[in-house]
């Protein structure tokens, strides 16, 4: 399987997730350019964190409007996988592959710290190797992380089992300590209505050895490989 | 030589503007003996730049000589935009760490981004990529309203630059004393990875070979900083906040990933930051350690605005931008690159036989000097040292003689205290705005001894952290020189990495004075001896001095920067207890100093004393016990003892990680010699908390080396508390106090910020 790992002017985790998934998965990744036209036979797309075009005006705002987005929201729109991290969460809500956005997290500073996470669905293409009500320690870093949409939004979302990740603490509950930027109802990640599409704000991609503290998020991967592999 | 004559509309040269330069008498006469006549307003303002105390090391140049910068491992020592070290398997780190105190004192965001910044861009201009980021801050008391703006402001810029260019930020120290407060230090240290055979030096050569501006576009923006950080800071330092650089990281980006694919490209044959004094400063280097001669044409550089003159050109200190030297005839393929980043390419000049450096607008000549003494002409001084009596007369004081506070008979009390004194509080509140993960190399972050990042394709890691103990120097300038790089080692050997080398920054106030070049003098000389004696040579660094406000100067402050290898990732070494039963130990000579410790400041609100000494060669001999022991794999966890003494160190070892506290039973019942203040709170130099489940083994690699090493307790997982046995009396300090004091102090006065917490919603004016 390939994947390809756009790189708009300024992100700055496209060779996390490069590593990770030729390191972890040992499959087939390469990087795409902003500027051009191509998904170069890419099964899987990655939109990866940092800051696209320095976050000016409002993150992800500009980005979406990269020549490769039309061919990236093509590849959505028929169905292929794309995997939104962090920034790429934000870009994927400016171009409507997602809905909500995300705000600049409520207490206004930056935040960068190891939080727990909830799988709160197990049944989509990122997260059929987990357990739903599995609990994971997964890396946050962002200033523009709290999840905002209106409330049949959020009410649709949950029916739907869309909201696919909350963070809690390590008991498992929903807090508002455990909530890292104030996001709405604590959702850290969510799924587009076909599946194909997954927004969260943690790092799954820093997630992927022991040696770094955590290896929970290998499986988010490993997942995708599991699915649309079969 | 040209005819060089003054522009139209250029101010006549008069004392007045002379001095305004900051040229002293003798310097201008000996910028008339080079030239053969009055220079102009132009040549002027280049040489008051590059002869400014920032740009020339004019007071310390003699003084950083006796340092030793060599070791079989040192492919580049000083002298370079940094300093560049093998690690074997072809690779090597580039490091150097930068001072931005006088910016962040009046414009802390920008201050402080714009030295993370620069501090970047000397690190990638060695063809670097870099891998982390380190900073070492000194505030006043955080009692002050100012002071908390300045905190949040510097964190904020720190963080918003570094995690732009995603780059971590791994580990630092956050020091907070009066002597800081209108002078607060930001020094930022950064660490990159390279391929030996992609080191690239800032050297000119090839006549013919064109010279090009890459990146940014010149603006006015920071004309003279570098002449603004080499003199004290006064109320009138706010009117010259125009001199302050304002910071891109966006454009970082651009211009990392750009400048490395160059370097990559072969096209280019040196390449350096326009940083301090710009395009003058980076010009004159390269061409001074090419031995050629340039001429730039100022009119061809990318400007943001019309309308500059030369002299401005020359002076900007516009922030992301490169000089570069390509190779003849690929100028196009160096635009290429550069705009496939998006970014500007010019060609401004040509590397020239003629021994001149010479700058015009156009075709006429505005600047001229002869060959590279523009550089090697700027004098250098050695004024006269002398101790101060008040300070020599503060460490002659016996602060055995401080009587204990009645509060003190329970030291509990005084441990909680010292836990939630802000020097040595929890710094998360800083460092979580700081990603300290991206580039997935992070294996210890910050709060740890020194950070760990592994090196990608080998079993190797470097571990990294600066260090300085400010009030030691002040009272010692010697020891506590000696001790800055003795800490610094032995925090990088805490977490299983054998010291390599050293990086430092040099902040100390105004050298004209007697009392402050004598710090200077013994200072360096301490640091020369434990580099020395730890086989750490010094790779680059920076000095800054004239940290000076109407308060009087800061603490000497010389922030060390070291870097360590270790050879096997398995041996990364924590600082936290860890494992259940496990038992611990105090590796190296106990001892009770308590000179000049955290415990007499806080208090007792002193700072007097002899500060703890510090043998240089028992060192050695801890580090290398140590190393011993973590590769033998007998270590647990190992916790250097500084601030606070043992008690703080126990302490932290309990709950420094607040995801895994763990309770311990220690006995220091024998140290009948020591009073329990001095048992618990004084900090003599050289000791190391251990855990290790086999101590035996432990003991026998100390005993061989020949030093100290006592079993003084066991972790008790469950046990809540940790509880203290001394000669006089037991102290039970539960985890919850602790915790709450280490973890719960620096959130809560940041919270209690009037304004709020955030630098956002602070009011600069306001908070004055």
């Amino acid at each position: 399987m390939k994947f390809g790992i756009v790189t708009f002017p300024g992100s700055n985790c496209d060779y996390d997730a490069l590593q990770a998934i030729t390191e972890i998965l040992g499959e087939e990744a390469t990087y795409l350019w902003h500027k051009d036209h191509e998904l170069k036979g890419s099964d899987v797309i990655i939109l990866p964190g940092g800051f696209s075009y320095g976050d000016y005006l409002r993150a992800g705002a500009i980005a979406r409007f990269s020549p490769i987005m039309q061919d990236v929201v093509a590849h959505a729109k028929a169905g292929g996988p794309v995997l939104a991290i962090c920034n790429g969460f934000q870009i994927a809500c400016e171009a409507g592959l997602l809905p909500g956005a995300l705000m600049r997290n409520s207490h206004l500073q930056f935040v960068s710290a190891e939080v727990r996470i909830r799988v709160e669905n197990d049944d989509t293409m990122f997260t059929n190797l987990y357990d739903r009500g599995e609990i994971l320690r997964i890396p946050v870093a962002h200033g523009d992380g709290r999840y905002v949409a209106s409330t049949d939004v959020l009410d649709q979302l949950e029916a739907e089992g869309r909201v696919v990740f909350k963070y809690v603490d390590a008991d498992g509950a929903i807090t508002a300590d455990a909530n890292p930027n104030g996001s709405e109802r604590n959702i850290a990640g969510i799924i587009s209505e076909a599946g194909n599409v997954l927004g969260l704000m943690p790092h799954p991609e820093r997630a992927c050895s022991p040696l770094l503290g955590s290896s929970d998020g290998a499986r988010l991967l490993e997942s995708i490989l599991a699915r649309v592999a079969a | 030589m040209s005819d060089v004559k003054p522009r139209p509309g250029d101010p006549a040269i008069t004392p007045a503007l002379i001095a305004e330069h900051g040229l002293t008498k003798t310097e201008y006469e000996r910028l008339i003996a080079m030239l053969g006549r009055v220079p102009t307003f132009t040549e002027l303002g280049i040489v008051s730049a590059l002869w400014s105390e920032h740009c020339s090391y004019k007071h310390s140049r003699p003084i950083l000589k006796t340092l030793p910068t060599t070791a079989p491992y040192v492919l580049q020592g000083p002298g370079e935009n940094a300093g560049v070290i093998s690690i074997g398997d072809g690779l090597a780190v580039a490091f150097k760490i930068e001072s931005h105190n006088h910016p962040s004192a009046v414009e802390p965001y920008q201050g402080a981004a714009t030295g993370v910044g620069g501090i970047l861009r000397d690190v990638f201009t060695m063809g670097a990529r870099p891998i982390a980021m380190l900073n070492s801050l000194r505030f006043g008391s955080l009692d002050d309203s100012r002071v908390r703006y300045l905190f949040s402001g510097v964190v904020k810029g720190i963080g918003d630059y570094g995690n732009c260019v995603g780059i971590p930020t791994v580990a630092g120290e956050i020091v907070f004393d009066p002597s800081y407060e209108k002078n607060p230090l930001v020094n930022a240290m950064c660490v990159g990875l390279l391929h030996e055979e992609d080191l690239i030096r800032a050297k000119a050569e090839g006549v013919g070979n064109p010279i090009m501006a890459v990146g940014a576009r010149t603006g006015r923006d920071g004309i003279h900083g570098a002449s603004f950080a080499s003199e004290d800071l006064s109320a009138a330092s706010d009117a010259k906040r125009p001199r302050i650089q304002v910071g891109d990281p966006f454009t970082e980006k651009l211009l990392l990933e750009a400048s490395l694919e160059l370097i990559k490209s072969g096209h280019i044959v040196a390449i350096q930051d326009m940083g301090a004094a710009g395009l003058t400063s980076s010009s004159a280097e390269m061409a001074e350690r090419g031995d050629v001669g340039v001429t730039i044409d100022v009119t061809k550089v990318p400007t943001r605005e019309s309308g500059m003159s030369p002299y401005e050109i020359l002076l900007s200190e516009s922030q992301e931008r490169m000089l570069v030297v390509a190779k003849k005839g690929r100028e196009d393929s160096v635009r290429e690159i550069l705009t496939k980043w998006d970014l500007t390419a010019a060609v401004i000049g040509e590397v020239i036989a003629e021994p001149v450096y010479r700058v015009t607008e156009g075709t006429t000549v505005v600047a001229e000097f002869p060959g590279s003494r523009l550089v090697t002409d700027c004098p250098s001084y050695s004024p006269p040292a002398r101790e101060s009596s008040e300070i020599a007369a503060l460490r002659a004081a016996d602060p055995s003689a401080i009587a204990e506070r009645p509060e003190e008979k329970d030291p509990a009390w005084t441990l909680q205290q010292l836990l939630s004194a802000p020097t040595i509080a929890s710094k998360a509140w800083a460092y979580r705005q700081y990603d300290s993960t991206v580039r997935t190399n992070t294996v210890v972050g910050p709060g740890g001894d020194a950070a760990v990042l592994r090196v990608r394709g080998t079993s190797k890691a470097i571990a990294v952290k600066t260090d300085c103990n400010g009030r030691y120097v002040y009272l010692d300038p010697r020891v506590g020189g000696r001790i800055a790089v003795a800490e610094a080692a032995r925090n990088v050997a805490c977490t299983g990495a054998r010291p390599m080398a050293i990086t430092n920054c040099l902040n100390f106030g105004n050298p004209t004075r007697p009392e402050v070049f004598y710090q200077l003098k013994e200072a360096v000389a301490g640091m020369g001896e434990a580099c020395r004696a730890l086989g750490t040579p010094v790779t680059g660094g920076n000095v800054s001095l004239y940290n000076e406000s109407p308060s009087g100067a800061v603490y000497p402050t010389p922030v060390i920067g070291m870097v360590g290898l270790i050879e096997d990732l398995s041996h990364v070494t924590r600082a936290t207890f860890h494992r259940d039963c496990d038992a611990i130990l105090l590796l190296g000579e106990p001892g009770g100093e308590l000179g000049g410790t955290e415990y007499l400041a806080t208090i007792h609100g002193k700072v007097l004393g002899p500060p703890p000494s510090c043998d240089v060669d028992q060192e050695r001999r801890v580090i290398d016990a140590l190393l011993e022991a973590i590769r033998a794999e007998v270590v647990s966890s190992a916790h250097d003892c500084s601030d606070g003494g043992l008690a703080v160190a126990l302490a932290e070892c309990c709950i420094a990680n607040p995801e895994h506290e763990n309770g311990a039973e220690i006995d220091l019942s024998n140290y009948s010699a020591l009073t329990n203040r001095e048992i618990l709170f004084g900090e003599s130099q050289g000791r190391i908390v251990l855990s290790s489940s086999s101590p035996e083994r432990v003991l026998a690699i100390a005993a061989k080396a020949g030093v100290k090493c006592a079993r003084i307790g066991k972790v008790i997982a469950d046990s809540n508390a940790l509880t203290i046995r001394l000669p006089k009396g037991t102290v039970r300090n539960p985890l919850i106090r602790l915790h709450r004091a280490y973890h719960d102090t620096i959130p809560g006065i940041m919270a209690r910020t009037p304004e709020h917490a955030t630098f956002d919603e602070l009011d600069p004016v306001a908070a004055h």
